[in-house]
């Protein structure tokens, strides 16, 4: 990250520069959160728009509750009160012919834990829970563990003599 | 099978040997873990940690840390299901760099404004804080030390942070970040009902025939009720949608009637119905004779911009915009009669047939109506008005407090009203709509807290665009703030945050869990722990109160709020806060720390630790020797029992998903104001707005008036501010997770293709938006979620690395301080088309 190494006294510059009324300096070392420490006068570029990853991949679940990601892109899809393209391939019905994942059994039942006829009203937005993944890296790291992970280091550790 | 947990140990290990040699193996022994104490998580309740819909999550935790979590199908507001936010709580707390020790500003050993962050001790940060807050309050008194909060405290840490600043400290400047977030329907709430919240609930939802959104995309903001929302609409098709925005949005997908309207001109819109509802006969004549009157509020009143503002100084009423004086109905008709259809229509762009469908929704006697707004009506210059507003339309009809029919303003923050609005942590309020202007309120609070007459300060303290100015300005000069990022959600970060905060003999402490643009700002960031790390309470949109357990322990040293406030307590006595006069009227306290003063007071440290439900860790209680939620909570619930915001007991909250106040005899209350559905209403009266003292809601005339700052040849566009379904608030907790992160990476301009084309730009092009305060480098985007008309464009605010608050402008609401992040005028400038 090129902006990280700019020299301190640079820094302040452009602090005092952008508040003319001010003659002490705005930035000031900080901890690289999102953002890297000692930055915020500056305008950071804006990475150009990644892409959709596209692959169709099925992605493993954190746990199994987790709405999977969606392996694919969404772009001009219908989805509003007069259609749900998702459902043409994902719903119990079309996902033999698509080999699309079936939506969940879940997706059919009211408020009340009742099966329904069809899709539940409730669930008929799909992307309030399922989402399109970008081809970027991670901001910053995350040191979750699913149950299988821990589940594996406990038998590695009972391994160990 | 039946198996030790040594064997399978053994056996898992065989397998993975066996698969890394790519040996055949049985699958018996490789890929089926049965064995109960392998197998069992613990799962617990808790509330989901982001919006104010306050869904109910279930937390399955493993060896002291959270494994998975999914919808809670026993509570009654989201019934199983959770949002994309939601589904992945499990992993907020597990970015890499978590803060787990505190860390100061330091030069050869010392603290120094310039100096890079060092690890120290939570005892060396004390005493940093101990002697800048002795400094301050020695040389200029309680005035220069402030608070800022936050609608994400837990219901105990906004208590215990109140409670030390306006009893302790004595000094009101403590204020929320709600207050970027709700004043303005709290102040619309305040005057026109005399009492805070909403009547009705989420079960409004499943009763009414038609959902008004007036400023609110709950298709991305409060998700889980807009699948409520939308299931009620598909499944009964007789029921209307209609959703106003000043620019197309999620919540557009599913609108009968959709309405895009020209910035602030929601303000024509809902004077032109209620002028159709007079005009069309509509009235309920009988319920407004019976249950309200009619008040016309003082107009002119300026943008809560700083007094020398030219803006300011031409205002007429800027120094009593919260004042009104009585009208007869028939004042008030004439007063709405020049909102006509045709001159409405005209002035917001929208057509006269959608704005007369929209009308006629309220005015159907036989149609019930819910509506919805948030952040389009509350962060506007003219919000308590809007908030006003509404209530006229819902009064003149009656269409109000029974199922079905409910003005339903919805909040942002999982506690805004549980923390920041019941507790009172505004710089004007204390519990249970109390507020400091009130000698009778402040000596309840006194009475309460068993001190002195005369502790709480009479003057109203530093509301939050305020404790920025003056610690611009070096006279607000040590400043603590929890639970929140006002360096990336505060309006005018380059004019007036940053340089308050980086004043030299300014001292910024930020209690954290990440490090935020806000800590990068600070001076001494202390590190906290979050949701399921300690026991907690929230206060959602619905008057629900929901509390938790702790379910896992901080990472490091990271410490709670709570236990970082009350441990913080104990560098003072009484002696060196109070002055000798008011010392002298409790001598008994001479000498005592404000610890022992506010929190070993008899009340707060009476529940022994015995009383913590067993299995649960909690180590405040185990920090201070008592259960301390308990006795903050059972103290605070004091000021509302019996006052119409009664809360059930501390230990019951435990073992329900959440009950509505006011509780009384057991039972939540689901309506308020309304005979037989509100215990508080008396029998024969049908309906009684109690807050009030004739029990008359207040039907206000109000006008248009113009926004503080519109587009013009040099800034010619409109910029709108907001959230994105994928990240909460500004995207601290959100963006380290990577499935969330990867959903939304980074903040864009949503912007007419059109207008992208006229610049010679197009989606994917980088561009610099502009305004009179800063700037900010983002990407266009012409085909995303959100299709702003031409002219405005929409840029989302938790990109900590496109800061779109150094562009916003800090004018507020007069009324209620609350900014209008909706409104300010930019130029756009083509950086590379790409």
């Amino acid at each position: 990250m090129q902006f990280r190494m700019l020299p301190l006294f640079l820094l302040a510059a452009i602090g005092v520069v952008l508040a003319a009324d001010i003659d002490y300096p705005l930035d000031a070392p900080g901890p690289d959160g999102r953002r890297p420490g000692g930055t915020l006068t500056q305008s950071m570029p804006a990475p150009p728009i990644a892409n959709d990853e596209n692959r169709d991949l099925k992605r493993e679940r954190n746990y199994p509750d987790q709405p999977p990601t969606i392996p694919h892109s969404i772009r001009g899809y219908q989805l509003d009160m007069n259609g749900n393209k998702c459902l043409s391939c994902h719903s119990r019905a079309n996902s033999a012919k698509s080999q699309a994942t079936a939506i969940s059994i879940t997706h059919y039942m009211d408020r009340d834990g009742q099966a329904l006829a069809a899709v539940s009203p409730r669930r008929y937005f799909c992307n309030q829970c399922h989402v399109v993944q970008k081809e970027v890296q991670p901001l910053v790291g995350n040191s979750f563990e699913t149950i299988d992970k821990i589940l594996q280091d406990d038998a590695n550790a009972a391994q160990k003599p | 099978m039946s198996m030790t947990r040594r064997e399978f140990a053994k056996a898992q290990a065989a397998a993975i040997a066996a698969a890394a040699g790519g040996l055949p193996i049985f699958t018996s022994a490789s890929n089926l873990v049965t064995e109960a104490d392998m197998v069992t998580l613990d799962w617990n309740k808790a509330p989901c940690r982001f919006c104010g819909t306050g869904c109910s999550v279930m937390v399955a935790t493993r060896d002291n840390r959270v494994v998975a979590t999914h919808g809670d199908i026993k509570a009654e507001v989201n019934r199983g299901l959770n949002c994309v936010k939601g589904y992945f709580l499990s992993k907020i707390m597990y970015g890499v760099d978590r803060l787990t020790q505190p860390l100061l500003r330091m030069k050869n050993g010392q603290y120094d404004k310039q100096g890079e962050f060092q690890a120290i001790s939570w005892e060396q940060a004390f005493d940093i804080m101990e002697q800048k807050y002795k400094e301050a309050l020695k040389n200029k008194g309680p005035e220069s030390i402030g608070m800022f909060g936050s609608g994400q405290w837990t219901v105990w840490e906004g208590y215990a942070a109140n409670k030390l600043m306006k009893g302790g400290f004595r000094s009101n400047n403590i204020d929320p970040n709600a207050r970027h977030c709700m004043a303005s329907a709290v102040m619309g709430f305040m005057r026109t009902f005399g009492a805070d919240e909403p009547m009705g609930c989420y079960d409004d939802i499943e009763a009414t025939d038609a959902f008004v959104l007036w400023g609110s995309n709950m298709a991305e903001m409060h998700p889980i009720l807009w699948t409520r929302v939308t299931d009620r609409r598909l499944s009964q098709p007789h029921v209307k949608v209609a959703v106003l925005s000043t620019f197309e949005h999620r919540s557009f997908e599913l609108a009968d009637i959709p309405m895009v309207f020209k910035p602030q001109t929601d303000l024509y819109i809902l004077n032109y119905i209620a002028n159709h509802i007079i005009e069309s006969g509509a009235v309920n004549q009988d319920f407004i004779s019976k249950h309200t009157r009619f008040a016309k509020g003082a107009d002119d009143i300026g943008y809560g911009l700083r007094p020398d503002n030219p803006l300011e100084t031409r205002a007429k009423n800027a120094d009593k915009a919260n004042t009104w004086t009585d009208i007869s109905y028939e004042q008030f008709a004439a007063f709405v009669k020049p909102y006509t259809l045709e001159r409405t229509a005209k002035e917001t762009g929208v057509s006269a047939e959608r704005l007369k469908a929209l009308a006629e929704l309220y005015a159907d006697p036989k149609r019930k109506v819910v509506s919805f707004w948030t952040m389009g009506f509350n962060q506007h210059t003219r919000g308590v008005w809007a908030n006003n507003l509404i209530y006229n339309i819902h009064l003149l009809t009656g269409k109000i407090s029974e199922p079905g029919n409910s003005p339903f303003s919805l909040t942002g923050q999982p506690s805004a009203c549980g923390t920041a609005r019941e507790v009172g942590t505004f710089s004007h309020r204390l519990p249970a709509d109390l507020v400091v202007t009130n000698p009778k309120h402040r000596a309840t609070a006194e009475k309460i807290w068993k001190l002195p007459a005369g502790t709480v300060q009479e003057k109203v303290g530093f509301h939050a665009v305020q404790q920025s100015r003056m610690l611009k300005d070096g006279v607000l000069n040590v400043y603590w703030t929890q639970a929140s990022n006002n360096m990336q959600a505060g309006p005018n970060i380059m004019q007036e945050v940053l340089p308050g905060w980086r004043r030299p003999e300014n001292f910024v402490i930020v209690s954290d869990v990440y490090p935020t643009v806000s800590a990068q700002a600070a001076d001494l960031i202390l590190p906290s722990a979050m949701w399921v790390e300690k026991e907690g309470a929230f206060g959602n949109a619905e008057r629900r109160t929901q509390f938790w357990h702790q379910l896992v322990s901080a990472p490091g040293d990271a410490r709670s709020d709570l236990w970082q406030l009350l441990e913080f307590s104990k560098r003072f006595t009484t002696d060196e806060v109070w002055p000798a006069e008011l010392l002298a009227k409790a001598p008994e306290y001479k000498g005592k720390t404000l610890f022992e003063v506010l929190f070993k007071n008899g009340q707060v440290d009476q529940f022994p630790v015995e009383q913590m439900e067993v299995g649960y860790k909690n180590d405040e209680a185990k920090a201070f020797g008592f259960y301390v939620q308990k006795g903050l909570f059972e103290e605070y619930a004091q000021f509302g029992r019996g006052h119409g915001h009664d809360l059930a007991d501390f230990d019951r909250y435990h073992s329900e998903r959440g009950l509505r106040w006011p509780v009384v005899d057991g039972k939540e209350t689901l309506w308020r104001y309304r005979e037989g559905l509100d215990p508080y209403v008396e029998k024969g009266s049908e309906v009684q707005f109690y807050g009030q003292p004739d029990k008359k809601a207040i039907i206000f005339a109000l006008p248009y008036e113009p926004p503080a700052e519109a587009p013009d040849a040099d800034y010619p566009f409109w910029l709108s501010t907001g959230r994105v379904l994928e990240h909460w608030h500004t995207g601290s907790m959100t963006q380290r997770v990577e499935e969330l992160y990867k959903a939304v990476p980074d903040a864009l301009v949503y912007m007419h293709p059109e207008d992208a084309r006229a610049m010679n730009a197009r989606r994917g092009s980088e561009v610099k938006l502009i305004s009179r305060r800063g700037e900010i480098r983002a990407r266009i985007e012409t085909r995303g979620r959100n299709k702003p008309p031409r002219g405005l464009v929409f840029v989302p605010f938790f990109d900590a690395n496109k800061l779109i608050n150094k562009v916003t402008l800090d004018a507020t609401d007069p009324i209620s301080k609350q900014t209008d992040y909706k409104k300010c005028a930019i130029r756009i400038e083509l950086i590379s088309v790409a």
